[in-house]
């Protein structure tokens, strides 16, 4: 497989850990905001149908993947409604698609970022909130300058999270977009692929590596990332 | 400026019922803890919308349920000092001083950094978190913030209330600052009486959700239905004389000489100073032979009973009134009677240095 001995890594090999890192950050990123949005919406606000909310947001995490999976290439797939929709008006196809893993990977990383986030926004307290308003600041302007930066550290650890998990993705990505090398082969993806031909190990296993490594490396950030940025917004 | 609050609301345990006019100076919502004044300076804050309620600050509409008038918090313009000072932890003392002056319109910016640090003595603390201050230290970076925000109107929530008796001497004096050199009107949440002689240009005493008296502190503090028998006091302005070296001060009034533990203001000045009722002596004849030092001559005005065995008697001294809480059983084997002449005594360290302070007597002396 090493047969190019220019790289340690196969060009099909190096291909899978491209891709996943492409959409483990576009997932993490593009779910961040509404991440964001409805941690807070979860944590300050009361409304009807909040419960029925956070167990959407948590389904993900119960319901086997191969099911999310199913039900995303039901709703997102050229014949589901949202899916037929999208590609009739914005011409996007998230079938089959590097952007349809990216969706799957979002959404089974959705509940990990929320709850992180959302926790950070219970340990604010919301009388500080009330001092920045008697002060001046408008409820936008309270929470970009008092919220904002007192729940950062919760933030990056949720995207961190987010992200290791998107890396991991296995069983819905592969139910709503398959295993096409180039377009949706993520890193679990294509170990499973090379397990399935003989003399497939020795790729395999270097990916394994790799996987080892990145999710080391995201843990190890996140903790110095958000040890930073706590001493900091605790005023130490 | 004078601030006019009516509000209703009705909580699970109580209601709230308060209707009063604050005018300029300090006015000081007095009551025993539970008695809605937090909630009344919320409503003002607009951090709690009563069930009714008009609140006009000279005759700008704050709130008014009638016609569906609520202004946002951060439109009211005031300045709130809380009782846990709520500094932001993740600005530096600088930042938190300048956060509400970022939102002031332009011309409510009248205070200047530089006067407000210098005012309160926090120059040396301006690059400081808020976790790297003491009690004191934050109380007074959180008065600095509210003051910087332009505001028409201050409010302040027991802010000495989690503070220990060095750090309540530390602060009182520069709300006795804010008070004489701050145009703007506050509203001061205390249950402390000794903080409503020092500060206190109106009273507004609270009970269970209503107001039970409401005027100058001499007279509030004076008044056994609003602060209750053994919370009766009298307010007596005085004059310092001189400093003496057994670590007594000096006090002229109107009534004589009075003796008092040495306090840190200079001389000349003329301060308040609070007398509980319960530590003066009634006698007839100018006593001799006794340790007390402060024996003070006064004409009975009144003599007031209520339903336990004690009686107030009021005592004249110039515009000044002396109260003196003593049992029934005492005003009558004296035969004590309005107008008859009476020497009050009081021992010089039933007077603690945090019930003398510089107060503001052009507010008082109407």
């Amino acid at each position: 497989m090493a047969a190019d001995g220019a790289y340690w890594l196969g060009p099909a090999e190096w291909q899978a850990v491209r891709l996943s890192i492409q959409v483990s950050f576009w997932a993490t990123a593009a779910s961040l905001p509404l991440g964001i949005f409805t941690a807070y919406a979860l944590a300050r606000w009361d409304f009807i149908g909040k419960q029925l909310l956070n167990g959407l947001v948590h389904l993900p995490l119960i319901l086997p993947p191969v099911v999310t999976g199913y039900l995303l290439l039901l709703t997102f797939g050229r014949r589901g409604p949202v899916g037929e929709a999208l590609e009739q008006w914005f011409g996007i196809v998230l079938s089959f698609r590097w952007t349809g893993a990216a969706v799957a990977a979002a959404v089974m990383a959705f509940p990990l970022m929320v709850r992180a986030i959302r926790l950070a926004i219970e340990a604010v307290d919301p009388k500080l909130e009330q001092a920045a308003s008697t002060l001046g600041a408008s409820r936008m302007w309270v929470f970009l300058t008092v919220t904002l930066p007192l729940i950062l550290p919760g933030i990056i650890a949720g995207a961190i999270l987010a992200f290791a998990k998107a890396m991991g993705e296995f069983g819905a990505t592969i139910t709503f977009v398959s295993n096409i090398p180039g377009q949706t082969q993520t890193i679990p993806s294509a170990i499973y692929a090379f397990l399935q031909v003989p003399g497939g190990q020795e790729a395999a296993g270097r990916l394994v590596l790799i996987a080892v490594a990145i999710a080391m490396l995201a843990l190890v950030l996140s903790e110095f990332v958000a040890r930073r940025v706590a001493k900091r917004v605790a005023g130490a | 400026m004078t601030i006019q609050i009516a509000i209703e609301n009705r909580f699970e345990d109580f209601t709230l019922d308060v209707a009063f006019k604050a005018p300029a100076g300090v006015t000081v919502l007095f009551g025993p803890s539970g008695s809605g004044k937090t909630s009344v300076i919320n409503a003002v804050a607009g951090l709690l919308r009563p069930d009714a309620g008009r609140i006009v600050v000279d005759d700008w509409v704050l709130l008014d349920t009638q016609t569906k008038h609520n202004l946002a918090p951060h439109r009211r313009r005031i300045g709130y000092i809380f009782q846990e000072g709520r500094l932001f932890p993740h600005l530096n003392v600088r930042q938190n001083l300048l956060y509400g002056r970022w939102f002031a319109p332009r011309d409510a910016r009248r205070e200047s950094l530089s006067r407000v640090v210098e005012m309160l003595g926090i120059g040396p603390l301006l690059e400081r978190r808020p976790a790297a201050l003491s009690g004191g230290e934050k109380q007074r970076v959180a008065i600095g913030r509210a003051l910087l925000a332009g505001p028409k109107l201050i409010l302040a929530d027991e802010p000495l209330a989690a503070l220990d008796e060095a750090r309540k001497a530390e602060i009182l004096p520069y709300f006795e600052r804010l008070s004489e050199e701050v145009s703007v009107p506050i509203l001061y949440v205390s249950h402390s009486s000794s903080e409503v002689a020092r500060l206190a240009s109106t009273v507004v005493a609270l009970k269970a959700g209503r107001v039970v008296a409401c005027g100058p502190p001499a007279e509030v503090l004076g008044d056994v239905a609003a602060v209750g028998a053994r919370g009766t006091a009298s307010i007596l302005r005085a004059r310092v004389v001189a400093h003496h070296l057994d670590g007594l001060s000096e006090l002229s009034t109107a009534a004589g000489a009075l003796w008092l533990p040495q306090m840190d203001v200079t001389e000349g000045q003329t301060i308040r100073v609070r007398i509980a009722a319960q530590d003066v002596i009634l006698s007839r004849a100018r006593p001799k032979g006794l340790s007390a030092l402060n024996i003070l001559r006064g004409t009975i005005m009144e003599i007031r009973y209520g339903d336990g065995p004690g009686a107030l008697v009021v005592l004249a001294m110039g515009e000044d009134r002396l109260i003196a809480r003593i049992t029934r059983r005492s005003v009558a084997e004296m035969a004590l009677e309005p107008r008859q002449t009476c020497y009050a005594v009081i021992k010089s360290v039933a007077v603690a240095p945090g019930d003398v302070g510089r107060g503001r007597f052009t507010q008082t002396a109407q």
